[in-house]
């Protein structure tokens, strides 16, 4: 068993919520409370969830873009959890991000060169052969013109611009690539074409994505594993094709049975599960089980007592008392 | 149901009675904070207020005893403390038979103008009100009338026009557009009598001669805020015009004339308000280009002779801490009226 | 002709400094009462534009419209395009309403929900304040909003995306409207949520026996959704059809090639996705060509380079399904397969 690129145990992050007079805490919105995710390399790990759910909280944790309130995070073997600073700098170069929105990312005063090259610059490399012809040849990777280098994020489409993000984290030949909403904002016709440039890469250079998306469609294509949360916490964690076949949380088959498919005839066919009510504020989460106020399945039991996660077949694990 | 409502709207008032609450108090601690710092920087800045009053024939024990006399021979937080005393309690000021009594609310004594602040601020305050009131009304009418007007007129001569006012409006200071209008206008055709300047006419018994003594400077101060004005007025209303909630309204088919009156100006307005009211709150602090300008005898004039002639710091310390006072009052009631206005800062 | 809506020959043009953006060319559409007429494409395809000019949303100051849109009401036809400002501002809101992406920006922040609501009604409809509320209170129950008489008088920030979504709804039909224009209704809202607007949108349709324009990009929506469906690129349409011959007898490589590119959930697949290569083209001064040409794996097919040469008209296809593409149906067909 070799050795995960990235481990997360028991991981909270709560975000104070602050008010009165002296700006005193009122409490906390539990964003992330207690969620285990291991990516191995190569591998890629969906994340899904609804707004709230903290699936971004998590990809930002992991990035030390946010401090952990509690709980582990390892990356290749080695704890992270309390590195700061210097000390953080060479997992940084290991461990990259790309974001939803390509535009509001990237510098609009920086040529597309620049922005690339500052990755260089910030951990002290010196590419063979020059920065400029490594920067010529990530952008050529990813599927852009070189000779565009010097131009600026504007110039380019949204398709383009997230192409730009993908060169800007490559360039430091990173192992992970913790992806937020990478295609969400693009173009049906442009989506397609950057999941694939995300397959390719992920062959050509051995990366372990963690994915963090709302669109179940696509991450049942790139995914290997998906973990789906809620709320805070996982519900259902398992290989994606047997996620995407069978269910076994409640709130992972209402989600499913939720996506409309691209074909009238099954579309129109099939049963589907209609949640009631809205997702529940993660600053006031209810007792017991989370997902307990909008379940149908629902009983004492689960208004009461938190599930824990069981692994019910190998990899598959469910955090519910009655699973499907 | 109704009672529903009924305890809805009730823990809405209460909400808003703990909102309220709060601000004040918090205000009234910026205020004691505020004091507290001007003591403090009077304290450090280099000059003798005891050497000043002391005039050409100084020895040291006249000094000694004028900053005895001045209440500064002791710390600057003892100074402090009496000074806030006096406030509410009133102050005495010398010894024996030169004992001089401020009754409360005591700001000081002016001892190179042998006065109770108090009594000088009362005769200087009613002029700054006077010109701030009404140079206010002015300039908010003015600009905001003509920035809407543009706005919904974008790109028309009438928005050209209002542009060049914008222009001239921001760039002329004020002493230069003051000065202006005293000599070319007012004095050349005689609008008011050069004695009759600074004379003070009280609205109550003479209407007609607070008006027309104010209105030239109110007209001065009032162009070059208006002229901020309009250009605020106008890109906030072009910018709420393009709101998503503007293209709802038209969908309902609600006529032009009510999205423009009831959709767009309340949220392009509220923005407004808060500038309007600090603004306001700083004109009442003195105006002390116009005022002197004018020969206005308000808190502007007062503190700049304060300042210039003798280092009265009594006077200083009084004025500047009233200003304070109304920038921070000016807070408050804008902030409150914003909830008014804004339900999303009403209930949260 | 059909018993609601006619849309001939519409164009929205934007005339800018670089030179017109044609936004829409040469639109003709028609829509029966009950029926859902989805409009798809991607940003910039005209898809919001059309609709806009339909609801006469533009400022007429900035946009050149021509063409005809004939709106069939309760009280007789109209054609909107040269109507009186006057005139097309009194049916809407009353015979044709729309709804919006963003719920939030689009409920007007500083008044309450109910408030919103009864002034809907209140410009086309004689009555009190009180009748206003009382509708508004009604229309509010209607779209499932729990304990509506307390929330109507709650203000959009404090409702939730999703109820955000069902007072606009509410909003758009209190005065009965025969016409529905859907933007993106679900767009911004979480899936589980979009599931119950979706719903709450079908069975108000019924209730309310409206025509429905759904504008989406999503294909699945549209699927579940539509009766009939436009493929919008570039600013014209390249393809129409009912919902059936639409996903399984694509005439229009467009089409084909959005079908192909977006994975589903319910088949497992592990391939490369085949994504439509290149991007849309900019709508400022276009070649006198097929839009798509440059991307389009067929055009080789088209003998004499006749894709970069000259426009394709939206021709017939099969029976009630029209597509821009000069490859004959056979070919079309032999390619899809």
């Amino acid at each position: 068993m070799s050795t995960p690129i990235l481990e997360i145990k028991d991981l909270k992050k709560y975000f104070p919520i602050s008010g009165g007079a002296f700006g005193k805490s009122k409490g906390a919105v539990k964003a992330v409370d207690g969620v285990d995710i291991t990516v191995m390399p190569g591998e890629t790990v969906g994340l899904v969830g609804e707004s709230g759910c903290g699936k971004t909280t998590v990809g930002r944790t992991v990035m030390k873009l946010y401090e952990p309130t509690s709980g582990q995070i390892f990356f290749d073997g080695e704890e992270i959890t309390n590195l700061r600073g210097r000390a953080m700098k060479p997992i940084r170069s290991k461990m990259q991000m790309i974001f939803q929105d390509p535009y509001s990312s990237l510098n609009p005063r920086h040529t597309v060169g620049r922005i690339i090259s500052s990755s260089f610059e910030i951990h002290g490399i010196n590419p063979v052969g020059g920065t400029k012809i490594a920067v010529q040849e990530l952008l050529e990777r990813v599927g852009l013109n070189p000779e565009h280098i010097n131009r600026f994020p504007h110039e380019f489409s949204g398709g383009q611009r997230q192409r730009i993000g993908i060169a800007r984290a490559l360039a430091l030949r990173p192992k992970l690539i913790v992806a937020d909403e990478p295609v969400s904002a693009l173009d049906v016709s442009i989506q397609a074409q950057v999941v694939n440039l995300l397959d390719d890469l992920q062959q050509e250079f051995g990366l372990s994505y963690l994915f963090v998306a709302h669109d179940l469609s696509v991450v049942q294509h790139i995914a290997d594993r998906v973990v789906a949360m809620y709320l805070g916490k996982v519900m259902e964690e398992a290989p994606t094709a047997q996620l995407f076949a069978h269910p076994r949380h409640p709130y992972t088959k209402a989600l499913l049975s939720a996506v409309p498919i691209p074909d009238p005839r099954v579309e129109r066919s099939r049963e589907r599960i209609i949640l009631k009510g809205d997702l529940t504020s993660p600053a006031n989460p209810p007792a017991g089980c989370v997902f307990s106020t909008r379940c149908w399945k629902a009983t004492d039991l689960c208004h009461q007592v938190a599930p824990l996660p069981l692994e019910l077949t190998p990899g598959h694990r469910v955090a519910c008392h009655f699973p499907e | 149901m109704r009672r529903i409502v009924q305890s809805f709207e009730e823990s809405k008032g209460m909400a808003m009675l703990k909102y309220v609450s709060r601000r004040i108090a918090i205000s009234i601690i910026i205020l004691v904070l505020i004091s507290a710092t001007v003591f403090i920087i009077f304290n450090y800045l280099p000059f003798d207020p005891a050497r000043l009053s002391c005039g050409k024939h100084c020895t040291p024990e006249i000094i000694a005893g004028n900053r005895h006399r001045l209440g500064l021979d002791v710390n600057w937080w003892v100074q402090w403390w009496r000074f806030l005393e006096g406030i509410f309690a009133g102050r005495n000021y010398g010894e024996g038979a030169a004992l001089i009594h401020c009754g409360a609310p005591a700001f000081g004594y002016s001892f190179t103008q042998h006065e109770c602040v108090t009594t000088l601020l009362g005769q200087a305050l009613p002029v700054t009100v006077s010109l701030a009131i009404g140079a206010f009304i002015m300039w908010l009418v003015l600009g905001v009338t003509l920035g809407v007007i543009s706005a919904r007129f974008r790109n028309t001569w009438i928005d050209r026009l209002s542009t060049v006012f914008v222009l001239v409006g921001t760039s002329l200071p004020t002493f230069i557009s003051g000065l202006l209008l005293l000599l070319f206008i007012v004095l050349k055709f005689n609008l008011i009598s050069p004695l009759d300047l600074g004379t003070w006419h009280s609205p109550l018994t003479d209407p007609w001669g607070w008006f027309s003594s104010y209105f030239w400077p109110w007209l001065s101060l009032a162009l070059i805020y208006a002229a901020t004005y309009t250009r605020f007025t106008r890109s906030n209303v072009i910018e709420t015009s393009s709101e998503d909630f503007i293209r709802t309204a038209r969908a309902k088919g609600v006529s032009e004339r009510k999205v423009l009156w009831k959709h767009t100006l309340r949220p392009a307005l509220a923005p407004i308000l808060t500038i309007a009211g600090l603004d306001f709150a700083g004109l009442l602090g003195g105006a002390i280009i116009t005022e002197q300008i004018f020969q206005l005898p308000g808190l502007g004039r007062l503190t700049l002779q304060a300042v210039l002639q003798d280092y009265d710091l009594p006077i200083i310390v009084a004025t500047t801490t009233l200003a304070a006072a109304f920038v921070v009052i000016a807070n408050l009631v804008v902030d409150l009226a914003y909830a008014l206005l804004d339900p999303r800062i009403r209930i949260s | 002709m059909s018993n609601l809506l006619d849309v001939k020959g519409l164009n929205v043009t934007f005339p800018t400094v670089d030179g017109e953006v044609r936004a829409s060319v040469d639109l003709n559409f028609e829509l029966n009462r009950g029926e859902t007429l989805a409009i798809v494409g991607e940003s910039g395809s005209g898809k919001s534009v059309s609709s806009l000019a339909i609801m006469g949303l533009h400022n007429r100051a900035q946009t050149l419209i021509s063409g005809e849109v004939i709106l069939h009401g309760s009280k007789g036809s109209t054609e909107l395009i040269s109507a009186s400002e006057e005139t097309v501002r009194g049916l809407r809101g009353k015979e044709m309403a729309m709804i919006f992406q963003d719920p939030m920006s689009s409920l007007h922040p500083y008044y309450s929900i109910g408030a919103q609501i009864s002034e809907a009604w209140a410009i086309h409809n004689d009555g009190s304040k009180r009748d206003g509320m009382k509708r508004a209170i009604q229309m509010l129950d209607l779209v499932e909003i729990p304990s509506a008489a307390k929330r109507a008088h709650e203000f959009p920030h404090q409702f939730s995306g999703g109820m955000r979504q069902r007072a606009m709804i509410a909003m758009a039909l209190v005065n009965n409207p025969s016409l529905l224009i859907a933007d993106e209704p679900t767009t911004a809202l979480d899936v589980t949520v979009q599931a119950q607007v979706l719903q709450l949108l079908q069975n108000m349709q019924k209730e309310f026996n409206m025509g429905v324009i759904l504008i989406t990009h999503d294909l699945g929506v549209v699927a579940e959704f539509a009766d009939r469906v436009n493929v919008m690129y570039a600013g014209k349409i390249v393809e129409t059809a009912g919902v059936e011959d639409l996903y399984y007898r694509s005439m229009h490589p467009y089409t084909i090639g959005l079908l192909r590119s977006i994975p589903r959930v319910d088949q497992i697949d592990n391939h490369r996705l085949d994504a439509i290569k290149g991007a849309p083209p900019s709508l400022i001064n276009l070649p006198i060509a097929c839009s798509f040409a440059p991307r389009c794996e067929y055009s080789s097919l088209v003998p004499g380079g006749l894709c970069n040469q000259s426009q394709p008209e939206l021709e017939q296809k099969e029976a009630e399904h029209f597509a821009r593409c000069f490859l004959p149906a056979e070919r079309i067909a032999e390619v899809r397969s």
